[in-house]
């Protein structure tokens, strides 16, 4: 364990699980949307359900969709400057399975109508996992820089996005593709250890029937 | 790395436990010294700025926004607030406990981060959220009586977070892991041996008053009323502030454990292990099934939502919405 693990974060209260991690699940969902969002529908599950309104889980939730870190003092009043940027949310509560209890489903529409459904867990001490992207199967915790990309499955997709960062000397930690079915949309998440350059976000757009890149950088 | 190693190296280096602390978290993640101590700075200004708000105090660098005094003074389950400004009412009018000064300021200064916490203001989670008091309380009212500056306590904070680190390893610092004995237990540990530091101690009677505090602390069960960290949260890092400052008093005067540091920590770990779940953050036993603590609780889950449109019931159980129309089930394209 890291002395920089024992010592911080510096976060709004009262709960790392469920305020801080929640601040963040917001983030990484609004990163994974590309653009800011104008609504959204957000449903808690197990702890995150039984506990949200005494840790303001529902506040830190909406703060990170508004692009607020989970050190920012706006979260508290998350609702107000929601309705100030134009951001209409429902808070609902329900059961999402067999996941873990802190976990939370949001579903988000972007003023464009690009829409996106993220479903993410705060597993402890304000650290998070992104389980699935629009339906899809992923793993995604946002401590390192992560390539996300999108796109109909073809072959040799992964083969040119991974040569695009074997060419600039990015070094891949991990790696996970998941699609909904042969030929249907898939979603590749690769973790790396460097910072990603802007270039390469630009050059894997220009691959062929790439729908969309996300970068989710390190916090 | 057990205690006693690390004890060791900063005496053999002569060097504090806290630079020791640095200088072993820039070995392993490649972080300049710099940049990691001025990180534990950043933290010392936020626990500084905790107190203040927990306080009601407003200072010239804080941001004023209205309503700010009102809402430090009370959680969002109007469960805890305003104690820290009775205890802090109390001393500055000189009614405190004869001679008990530092306790009292210490108390006070614990329960205020403790209560900014729980009105989610901004805290350092030292090693936890819940157990964020007793660390800036204890330092900041010693810095306040000894004078110690800000580079002091960096480097006190430092050695708290290598006791931690230690901890945390061969325990862990969750109640969910260990009860409250990992929480609070841990962070008057931590904050015993940085207390230590700042007056002067060796790092041997650091990692001594370590283990005062967490002998002292071994089996606090985690039991939070409604499963917030509120109650008894709020007060636990007051007393386990005190834990803290017995342990350093006895750990400077050259007393030692007659268990020695490390093995205090695995007998914590084990006993950590015995400790049944329902002791355990699930809010199923102790305080949390009180006939108080369960009214609270069923209070708590009855309160009425905020409903800022009319909405139709439906099975997903619509808490509130500023929708103005609610969406059809959001169709996954891949489901
Ligand atoms: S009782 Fe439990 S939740 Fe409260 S401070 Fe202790 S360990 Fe944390």
């Amino acid at each position: 364990m890291r002395l920089l693990d024992v010592l911080g974060p510096v976060m709004i209260g009262p709960s790392s699980s469920h305020t801080a991690g929640a601040a963040r699940l917001g983030n990484i969902a609004r990163i994974l949307l590309g653009e800011p969002p104008v609504q959204a529908r957000i449903i808690l599950h197990g702890s995150f359900a039984a506990t949200y309104r005494g840790h303001g889980t529902d506040l830190a939730l909406v703060a990170g969709l508004l692009g607020f870190a989970p050190d920012d003092e706006r979260i508290r009043d998350s609702f107000a400057w929601a309705a100030r940027e134009g951001l209409e949310f429902s808070i609902e509560t329900g059961d999402l399975g067999d996941v873990h209890p802190n976990t939370a489903r949001i579903e988000l529409t972007s003023r464009s109508g690009k829409r996106l459904s993220v479903v993410g867990s705060s597993v402890g001490g304000g650290k998070v996992e992104i389980t699935e992207i629009s339906g899809l199967p992923v793993s995604l915790t946002g401590e390192k820089n992560t390539i996300v990309a999108m796109y109909p499955d073809r072959p040799g997709v992964v083969a040119g996005i991974t040569s695009i960062l074997a060419k600039v000397g990015v070094n891949i930690a991990t790696m996970r593709v998941a699609r909904s079915g042969r030929g249907k949309t898939a979603v590749c998440v690769i973790e790396v250890d460097q910072d990603i350059p802007e270039e390469v976000v630009q050059e894997v757009r220009q691959l062929p029937t790439i729908e969309n890149v996300i970068v989710v950088r390190a916090q | 790395m057990t205690l006693a190693e690390l004890a060791q190296r900063a005496l053999a280096e002569g060097i504090s436990l806290g630079r020791l602390a640095v200088i072993l978290e820039s070995e392993e993640t490649g972080i300049p010294l710099d940049e990691i101590v001025a990180r534990v700075r950043d933290m010392v200004r936020v626990m500084k700025s905790s107190v203040s708000e927990g306080l009601g105090r407003v200072e010239a660098s804080m941001p004023v926004r209205p309503g700010v005094l009102e809402r430090a003074r009370r959680s969002r389950s109007g469960l805890s607030g305003g104690d820290a400004a009775k205890v802090a009412g109390r001393i500055a009018s000189g009614r405190n406990l004869p001679g008990n000064f530092l306790l009292a300021k210490s108390v006070a200064y614990a329960l205020a981060v403790s209560e900014v916490n729980a009105a989610m203001g901004k805290i350092v989670a030292a090693p936890t959220a819940g157990s964020c008091g007793v660390i800036p309380g204890t330092f900041l009212a010693l810095a306040e009586v000894s004078g110690a500056g800000e580079e002091d306590l960096v480097d006190a904070l430092s050695a708290a977070g290598l006791i931690g680190q230690v901890i945390g390893e061969r325990v862990g610092l969750s109640g969910a892991q260990a009860g409250c004995q990992a929480e609070c237990g841990s962070a008057a540990a931590m904050a015993a041996a940085g207390l230590v530091q700042l007056a002067g101690g060796s790092p041997e009677d650091c990692i001594h008053a370590a283990a005062f505090a967490l002998k002292g602390l071994m089996g606090l069960v985690c039991d939070p009323v409604a499963g917030l960290v509120e109650v008894p949260c709020v007060k636990r890092n007051a007393t386990s502030a005190a834990v803290a400052l017995a342990s350093a008093e006895m750990a400077l005067s050259g007393v030692r454990s007659r268990i020695p540091p490390d093995e205090v920590i695995s007998a914590m770990a084990q006993v950590g292990k015995m400790i049944p779940p329902a002791l355990r953050e699930t809010s199923q036993g102790g305080l949390a099934v009180t006939p108080t603590g369960l009214r609270v609780s069923r209070e708590m889950a009855n309160r009425s939502s905020v409903c800022m449109h009319p909405m139709p019931k439906r099975p997903g159980n619509i808490e509130y919405t500023t929708l103005t129309q609610i969406r059809p089930h959001f169709d996954d394209p891949h489901r």
